[in-house]
């Protein structure tokens, strides 16, 4: 149950583009065609995965015991970018037609926010499902990493499909390429708050 | 160039927000006031400047495959210690900022700063880059900040000077898209009047 409420939570009512802004600049910057939004989508879905279980490990298992809190972010980031190099590393020789479908967009990963930004909520903030506010575990930690890289993907596909429409619009002059897209962005922001109190 | 036009350019020329449309993230997830914009701003100028300053004296040194790495530790590093900074001495800040403040770690600006300006140039000029570029940021946020405190909240720094409440879409995340998307727009006309 509480998977399910994760998910629904993570994808629709806060969405983490949406609602957080966390990871806007690759929204905005490789939001032209559907299918490099996909790419994308798919290339965040897993890093997030794989970084937080990671940075849950490394936080529970040698921050904490170690007394060494205060030094999160930049061990986290590190893991990070090791991982992400890590990442392209292994799909070159495991996948080639993977990498050459997520190549260009694994590297951008390093400064997406949202991986980073996932991270870090999950090891800091406390959830409540019905009962007492808890942290998340394991298990847990990671189902959420899905549901918001999920949610990542939902609203980057929406956003680069109305750009396509875009596209052939006409768009007054001063409201051309950035502005327009981030008005858009609005109406489809307030399009999930619809789904405030669904959880 | 001259030491001037380095400082200055940050504010109008290249601003990070308005023409190069960097750091984002901050830039919509802070500025739910103009408080708020103005120090999410300052607490980037701080890293921007020190890790600016840092990087440039040891680019040198730092062999070219280990670069964007040991500039990421260099920026981490400020960061922390920003932190720690603002935990002592404005706590309020640092709840509100909250997930924002680590986030200035990945924040496009602050590398994008470190890997075109500080490691091809000196250290004073990195200096002045960091302090320019920063206070345009800074600039930017409270701009974004003070519209969308008018039209959410119908004061202005914390100042309420309309009884009554404001347009409460402006506070929440729909109302940030769409009020940057209008004050670029503005931004556009202007440049096009002036040229």
């Amino acid at each position: 149950m509480e998977y399910i409420l994760i998910i629904i939570s993570a994808v629709f009512v806060n969405n983490i583009l949406l609602s957080q802004f966390l990871g806007v600049c690759p929204f905005l910057g490789v939001s032209n065609k559907v299918s490099t939004a996909a790419g994308m989508a798919g290339a965040v879905t897993f890093v997030m995965s794989v970084a937080t279980l990671v940075t849950y490990l490394l936080q529970n298992y040698v921050l904490i015991p170690l007394g060494i809190e205060f030094m999160q972010t930049v061990a986290f980031i590190l893991v990070i970018a090791a991982l992400v190099q890590m990442v392209e590393i292994i799909l070159k020789k495991v996948s080639p037609s993977l990498y050459q479908a997520l190549g260009i967009f694994l590297p951008l990963i390093t400064t997406n926010c949202a991986v980073l930004g996932v991270a870090i909520i999950v090891v800091s903030k406390e959830f409540t499902f019905g009962g007492d506010p808890q942290m998340l575990n394991m298990a847990q930690s990671v189902v959420f990493a899905i549901a918001n890289a999920l949610g990542f993907g939902l609203a980057m596909i929406l956003f680069a499909g109305l750009r396509e429409q875009l596209e052939l619009a006409n768009v007054p002059k001063p409201f051309k390429g950035m502005p327009i897209a981030l008005i858009t962005a609005g109406i489809l922001a307030l399009s999930f708050m619809g789904f405030a109190g669904l959880v | 160039m001259s030491k001037l036009s380095i400082l200055t350019k940050g504010i109008l020329k290249e601003n990070p927000v308005f023409v190069l449309l960097l750091g984002m993230c901050p830039t919509l997830g802070t500025t739910t006031s103009a408080i708020n914009g103005l120090g999410m701003g300052l607490a980037t100028t701080f890293v921007l400047m020190l890790s600016n300053v840092v990087i440039s004296a040891i680019a040198g040194y730092v062999p070219a495959k280990v670069r964007i790495p040991s500039f990421i530790v260099v920026i981490a590093s400020f960061v922390t210690i920003l932190q720690f900074v603002m935990q002592a001495y404005t706590p309020g800040l640092y709840e509100t900022l909250g997930l924002f403040i680590p986030l200035i770690v990945v924040n496009c600006i602050v590398l994008g700063r470190a890997e075109a300006f500080a490691s091809k140039n000196s250290v004073y000029d990195s200096f002045l880059d960091g302090v320019g570029i920063g206070l345009g940021f800074t600039a930017a946020l409270t701009v974004l900040g003070l519209v969308r405190e008018l039209l959410g909240s119908a004061s202005a720094f914390g100042i309420k000077f309309i009884n009554g409440d404001g347009i409460l879409v402006f506070i929440l995340a729909p109302g940030a898209f769409i009020a940057l998307g209008y004050l670029l727009v503005l931004f556009n006309k202007l440049k096009t009047k002036i040229k």
